[in-house]
């Protein structure tokens, strides 16, 4: 099984001086489903940003066997997918088609292509409906997934997920849930829903304070550092 | 603020659409040119925000409150060619859908505020920000509202709408009023965020005091004109025919001028006593 | 809300809804000129133009009353110098005042109503409108009901926590905190836009073909306003 992502020594400080990030070792394998655990504050959103070079620390990162630098920004972006926490900042287009034609466009693909290509990937997600749709009417879910397919859109390798499924309710916690465990690629889930990473994952890493302090299985993980409050 | 349309003459909307329009390009181009890509969703976002600022009420005694306008927190946070676009952006937006402001009088009312308003807000501040920052900011509130309200006074009477002596007085006092407010809204607003985070707000524009005197005199001399120039000859004699007591041109140059002279001197008190508290 | 009304009117599917926004908007601006260079007196013309825009709204399947109260939101300024105007003995010209400022809104309404944002900025657009200022013109509107929303939960959540003492203080507080909450959305957007492969420049749609009913659109629009404006 081949590593998708592999990251060594990662370490990055904030403006203000604060250190983030402490030495991050983490890998992921092709196809692999990884949850981030931590309380807030301790370093899993700024970890995400570093994986497809929003943010850039000292250390080694490696995704899909190339080394993140400058040179390969655009084609590491085009293979990692992340899916923010507010689905308001991602879909910033007027309306759902244009949105997720965004990502296609700027990999050089014709207008055509990618509003064909938009089309394929929102009815791939259950959002056929609502191609002229401007994002602010949709519903939290419905712009989740709208947010996922402009994601999907890029045809990537793996996906990233900022707290996929905060503001959602139930039932619509389960059907997110099941269209990620549809998608074939390599998940990392950064998430406070236990449920929601027994279901969808099967390793989680544990992040306290810039450091990785636990890995294992997603339940052993769990239960060690009572991540669940009932 | 916003002229509807329908107000003002064919010359006058005609020709403020023809001036603004390049001037517009010019802006935009100096705002992209200024501007690093990542700017265009935070001057939109900036945009919004001052929509939605409008909505907040400051009260200021009994009964009355005042809004935000929010040229010149724009000014103060993207510097005045960013400030312009996006008052331009706001000013489509409410003339198209909010009904705020006519489509063929688009040009008066960028001229008035997205363009004359902002000019107004750098200029103030950049001849104050020496003495005290508030002082600055208060006059950049004050004056881009003080100046953009008598440039549309002034076109309406250019285009013949007749405005009693009475009217006239208390629409300038009602202006002074307003700016006054603006420029103490924009100081607080200016200085809640900078507790929040200093670096939003753009240091020290580099421009020269001398440079900056002359353009604010230039400004001055143009909202002068427009309400000297709206002593058209018809206009005039079209009152006085129907026997209605009309104000002298002088008369209605001079009261805007005395607006705005006034605060002038408010800022220049102003900041003559911060000096004097700081050198003490 | 006004915005959201127009925003539903927008995506209807009448024979108007599909002609081309550039047809449109210069149809808009043909009526506007018509109107603006109307004399006073020509009280036939006002009327005669009502009518094309009832017309117009019948088409575009519409509702009159819609039109006409949102339309009336600039009646309360118009109106002040209406009565101005009407006192200074100029009935005619007062009563111009009021119809030409409300003929106006109507017809930018019909415009707003029948063309999503996307398709009239897109015809400024070709008309050369600088590609900056119709993207900031689309941001501004996309995130202007999100702030507009946060600013009155905001205002609710301090309403909450008693009457208002401090209030000029509170509501500087609440414009501070909603300007670091905009700015930190617009890091968190453009973040979202370099994910996605965002390079500096937003690729433009290509316009579609201007067709021919746009075109007797157009040129209908045309002959009626200037045979009201010449005849009556």
């Amino acid at each position: 099984m081949s590593r998708v992502i592999q990251i060594a020594g990662l370490r990055y400080r904030y403006p203000d001086g604060t250190q983030a990030l402490d030495g991050i070792d983490f890998h992921l394998n092709s196809g692999e489903s990884v949850a981030l655990f931590g309380a807030n504050g301790s370093g899993k959103t700024t970890f995400v940003l570093h994986l497809n070079g929003l943010l850039r620390g000292e250390g080694s990162i490696e995704i899909c066997g190339m080394r993140l630098a400058d040179g390969t920004l655009e084609q590491i972006r085009s293979k990692v997918g992340v899916v923010f926490q507010d689905s308001d900042e991602q879909l910033f287009m007027p309306t759902v088609l244009e949105d997720v034609a965004f990502g296609p466009l700027n990999l050089g693909l014709s207008p055509d292509d990618a509003l064909t290509r938009a089309r394929t990937v929102l009815k791939r997600v259950g959002m056929a409906h609502a191609f002229e749709r401007a994002p602010y009417h949709l519903s939290a879910g419905e712009k989740k997934r709208v947010a996922i397919a402009g994601v999907l859109a890029m045809d990537p390798e793996i996906l990233v997920l900022d707290e996929p499924t905060t503001f959602l309710d139930p039932p619509t916690r389960r059907d997110l849930l099941s269209l990620l465990r549809s998608l074939p690629q390599a998940k990392v889930v950064v998430t406070h829903d236990a449920n929601l990473a027994r279901a969808l994952t099967s390793r989680a890493v544990f992040f306290d304070q810039g450091r990785i302090t636990g890995q294992g299985d997603v339940i052993e993980i769990i239960q060690r550092f009572h991540w669940e409050y009932s | 603020m916003h002229i509807p349309d329908g107000f003002l003459s064919t010359p006058v909307w005609a020709t403020l659409d023809v001036v603004s329009a390049p001037a517009v390009a010019w802006v935009a181009r100096r705002a992209q040119r200024d501007t690093q890509d990542n700017r265009i969703p935070l001057l939109g976002v900036m945009g919004a925000f001052v929509f939605a600022a409008q909505m907040v009420n400051f009260p200021v005694g009994p009964g009355t409150s005042g809004h935000l306008v929010g040229g010149a927190l724009l000014t103060v946070v993207l510097g005045p060619a960013a400030a312009s676009l996006v008052l331009t952006a706001i000013l489509v937006l409410q003339a198209l859908i909010f009904q705020d402001g006519g489509v063929l009088a688009l040009g008066a009312n960028v001229f008035n505020m997205a363009l004359a308003g902002v000019a107004a807000a750098y200029l103030a501040n950049r001849l104050w920000a020496h003495a005290s920052r508030s002082v600055a900011i208060f006059a950049a509130g004050a004056l881009s509202v003080m100046t953009s309200a008598c440039l549309a006074l002034g076109q309406l009477l250019i285009s013949g709408v007749p405005m009693t002596g009475g009217v006239l007085w208390a629409s300038l006092g009602l202006f002074l009023i307003s700016a006054i407010m603006e420029g103490a809204i924009t100081v607080a607003a200016v200085r809640a965020i900078e507790r929040l985070n200093p670096a939003w707000i753009t240091p020290q524009p580099a421009t020269s005091r001398a440079v900056a005197a002359v353009a604010m005199a230039a400004l001055v001399l143009v909202v002068g004109g427009t309400l000297i120039a709206s002593a058209a000859p018809d206009g005039i004699q079209r009152l006085t025919m129907q026997g209605v007591d009309s104000v002298g041109w002088r008369a209605r140059t001079m009261a805007g001028l005395v607006g705005i002279a006034m605060i002038f001197a408010l800022c220049y008190l102003g900041g003559k006593l911060k000096s004097r508290r700081r050198s003490a | 809300m006004h915005h959201l009304v127009i925003d539903r009117w927008s995506r209807g599917s009448s024979s108007l809804h599909q002609r081309d926004p550039r047809a449109k908007l210069a149809a808009l601006l043909v009526f506007l000129v018509v109107l603006s260079t109307t004399r006073p007196g020509a009280q036939w013309a006002f009327v005669a133009y009502a009518v094309l825009l009832i017309l117009t709204a019948n088409l575009a399947r519409l509702p009159i009353l819609g039109l006409a109260s949102r339309a009336a939101l600039v009646l309360p300024f118009s109106a002040t110098f209406a009565l101005l105007t009407w006192w200074s003995g100029d009935s005619l010209r007062a009563l111009a005042l009021a119809e030409k400022s409300f003929l106006s809104g109507t017809a930018a309404l019909l415009l707003v109503g029948t063309t999503p944002l996307t398709g009239w900025t897109a015809a400024l657009e070709s008309w050369r409108v600088p590609r900056m200022l119709i993207l900031v013109i689309q941001f501004v509107y996309r995130y202007l009901f999100v702030i507009a929303e946060q600013v009155q939960r905001m205002r609710w959540a301090a309403l909450c926590r008693g009457p208002k003492q401090r209030g000029f203080r509170l509501a500087a507080g609440l414009v501070g905190v909603l300007f670091a909450r905009s700015w930190q959305r617009a890091d968190g957007i453009y973040h979202a836009m370099l994910a996605r492969g965002f390079r500096g420049r937003f690729v433009p749609a290509p316009p579609a073909p201007f067709r021919s009913s746009d075109a007797l659109f157009l040129s209908t629009c045309l002959a009626g306003c200037l045979a009201i404006r010449m005849l009556l």
